[in-house]
């Protein structure tokens, strides 16, 4: 018989699946998956009655059935191969599973593993026994446990002391067929003063499907990450991905954040800082249609001096609903605290709806701390502005918005990705006013 | 070129112009002075089109046509220029791209093909030298972080690339140095033409040592209540608005 919902019929899977899944034979994995199972199978996916989920209701998933993907499917080798980046290296995972043939991994340094999780499971599971669960626990919310109990490959990442990596890591994660379940775990360990850039894409064949990433970064003294998150997933697609960054004393982390695609989607960034540690946090989030795009941050100043920057916008149009969570703790003693958050939104439609809210939580006495919000449309000012010059109205407020989307764009240093970016956000704005040719 | 007859304006509910009168023929510089609050602001607003004012009198017309009845992007594109007081800032786009947009959009108006890329940049090149602006400038987001001084050359620049009848300065020389006045001073001489006009809006005389109008006019309480020549400039400097409350009394 058929279960009722996609989480019970996960949950009835679950033990005749769980043989098959990498780890499941070492017995500290073991544990930590039927640890994971147990507390899925008590609740399921996350409710709105969770304070952290009262905005994103995702009951809609109930309704579906995924599975692992089955049949090998052949690609489509020109559309993958469309979202790889020029010089970097470039790590594959088709429908959740490391693909070797696709990945080019030549050329990397001494002192630098990209590897399958699954495949690290088998060969060297001790490997990854001090990371797995220990940036993020299971009870942050129920899709890291749903992930920490189903995942089925990933990627690991680690990078010897002081080894500077000169190209970044691309890691395309892509969807082909319907109904797959695309459930990967990221491991990224960057030793003392490593520097490394990792850039992650979602992409998805046109079809419904549910992708859920936990990526748990480890970034020992002084070493830098800048990472990139480029969220084009398919339009019918759920998203839930999170990064879980434990950042030791002076190891800097930036993101970058695209959440452009799918249909309900879910990306969770936290940072724990130690001592003088610096986190830079940019996204931008696009609405169209019924989309749905929710950006949970959390920022833990753990200790003193560290800082923190984010800026996060959102431009939604039609019907489309974005929800911004920023969340900072100073600890306390987390004295000389330097924190700034900022949320911008445009509501293009009167049905289009933002839900953010910042938060500061603060404990220390000695510290520097700014927040601020604003929802609201363009500036009647900059429109004229822009009509005295010739510009339509129309025209004028088409640019103004493509303006306030492009400012986080342009934040990205390397080009490759800043022009892939851009390509990606010029299709959002197809209409007069937007030369592509120019910009 | 522009006649402005017994115009009559609201800002809000405000009265603010009362009866404004006003004749600009083409290659002519007019100098509009007066004390805050005589309504020169609203004057320039009115010219472009900005909303937010109701004209509840009078007449304007801009080469006989009803300027009052076109929107502002058609004022524009039939010629005229609003260099603003205080310009705009644009993150996220940049000023060649802004630039570029705006010249296709007036030679959209007058049924010619967009620019050519390469004439195009060679002629923002040749003026932005005129303003001893640096290139770089031009790959800036619009306004974005300039100095009061660049952000006032800019307005220059582009009245310069999109070549318009008549130029609308609206206290285009306040927040100015003295170089950066001079440098400004200089590109408005460099658009001086038989066919173009100037309207130059300004609380002081400093501007007008270094652009010589043809008429002086002194705006107070809405009304044009003195015109002269350049000597009026010099008047006022030296003895202020204070003939104005003795005419009043």
């Amino acid at each position: 018989m058929m279960s009722e919902t996609a989480s019970l019929a996960l949950i009835e899977d679950y033990p005749q699946a769980k043989a098959n899944l990498p780890g499941y034979g070492v017995d500290w994995c073991r544990t930590f998956r039927d640890q994971a199972f147990s507390q899925f199978s008590a609740s399921g996916f996350p409710s709105p009655r969770e304070e952290e989920w009262r905005y994103t209701n995702v009951s809609a998933i109930e309704k579906k059935r995924f599975h692992w993907a089955t049949a090998e499917k052949p690609i489509d080798t020109a559309w993958l191969q469309s979202l790889f980046l020029d010089d970097c290296w470039t790590v594959v995972l088709i429908d959740g599973v490391f693909s070797s043939d696709y990945s080019r991994l030549s050329g990397l340094p001494d002192g630098v593993v990209v590897a399958s999780v699954a495949e690290t499971l088998q060969s060297n599971p001790d490997a990854l026994k001090d990371y797995l669960g220990q940036a993020v626990s299971d009870k942050e919310h129920n899709f890291i446990a749903f992930n920490s109990a189903w995942f089925r490959d990933g990627v690991f990442i680690r990078v010897e002391a002081g080894v500077c990596l000169e190209q970044p890591i691309q890691i395309v994660h892509v969807t082909t067929q319907a109904e797959t379940l695309s459930c990967t775990r990221q491991i990224i360990a960057l030793q003392e003063a490593a520097i490394a850039e990792i850039i992650e894409t979602y992409a998805g064949q046109e079809c419904a499907y549910l992708t859920t990433s936990v990526n748990e970064v480890f970034l020992a003294d002084k070493a830098q990450l800048g990472a990139s998150k480029v969220q084009q997933e398919a339009e019918q697609a759920w998203h839930f991905g999170g990064w879980y960054v434990k950042q030791s004393t002076q190891a800097q982390f930036t993101h970058h954040h695209f959440a452009f695609g799918g249909l309900l989607t879910r990306t969770d960034i936290h940072c724990d800082l130690e001592t003088a540690a610096e986190c830079e946090l940019n996204g931008l989030f696009l609405g169209l249609k019924r989309q749905h795009q929710d950006s949970h941050t959390r920022i833990v100043h753990q200790k003193p001096d560290a800082i923190s920057r984010e800026q996060y916008k959102g431009v939604l149009n039609q019907r489309a609903r974005g929800v911004f969570q920023g969340r900072v703790i100073v600890a306390q003693d987390a004295q000389r605290t330097d924190s700034q958050m900022n949320n911008q939104n445009l509501l293009l439609s009167e049905h289009a709806e933002i839900d953010t809210k910042p938060q500061l939580e603060i404990y220390a006495d000695d510290v520097k701390c700014a927040h601020g919000v604003t929802v609201g449309q363009l500036d009647e000012n900059s429109v004229f502005y822009c009509q005295s010059r010739g510009l339509d109205e129309e025209s004028a407020r088409n640019m103004l918005t493509f303006a306030f989307a492009n400012q986080m764009v342009k934040k990205i240093e390397r080009k490759a990705l800043h022009d892939q970016v851009l390509s990606l956000l010029l299709q959002r704005f197809p209409q007069q006013g937007v030369d592509s040719s120019w910009l | 070129m522009l006649s402005i007859e017994n115009l009559h304006a609201n800002a809000g509910e405000k009265p603010i112009l009362k009866g404004l009168n006003l004749q600009i023929n083409p290659g002519e510089v007019h100098a509009i002075m007066g004390p805050n609050g005589a309504g020169k602001s609203t004057l320039s607003h009115v010219l472009s089109g900005k909303d937010g004012y109701t004209v509840t009198e009078g007449k304007v017309t801009f080469c006989g046509k009803d300027l009052l009845d076109m929107a502002p992007e058609i004022r524009a594109r039939e010629g005229i220029f609003l260099a603003f007081q205080y310009p705009v800032e644009i993150p996220g786009v940049s000023n060649i791209y802004f630039l570029k947009a705006a010249l296709n959009a007036m030679r959209k108006h007058r049924g010619l093909d967009e620019v050519d890329a390469m004439d195009f940049l060679t002629l923002v090149k040749d003026k932005v030298k005129l303003l001893k602006m640096d290139e770089k400038f031009l790959y800036r987001a619009i306004n974005e972080g300039f100095s009061g001084g660049e952000k006032k050359r800019n307005e220059i620049l582009q009245a310069m690339i999109l070549e318009p009848k008549l130029c609308i300065l609206d206290e285009t020389d306040s927040g100015l140095d003295i170089d950066a006045l001079k440098i400004v001073a200089e590109g408005i001489n460099a658009m001086r033409s038989a066919e173009r006009s100037f309207l130059m809006i300004t609380h002081y005389q400093r501007l007008l040592d270094y652009v010589k109008p043809d008429f002086v006019h002194v705006l107070a309480d809405g009304k044009i209540v003195k015109t002269g020549g350049p000597e009026l400039a010099k008047e006022l400097e030296e003895s202020g608005y204070s003939f104005l409350e003795q005419q009043v009394a």
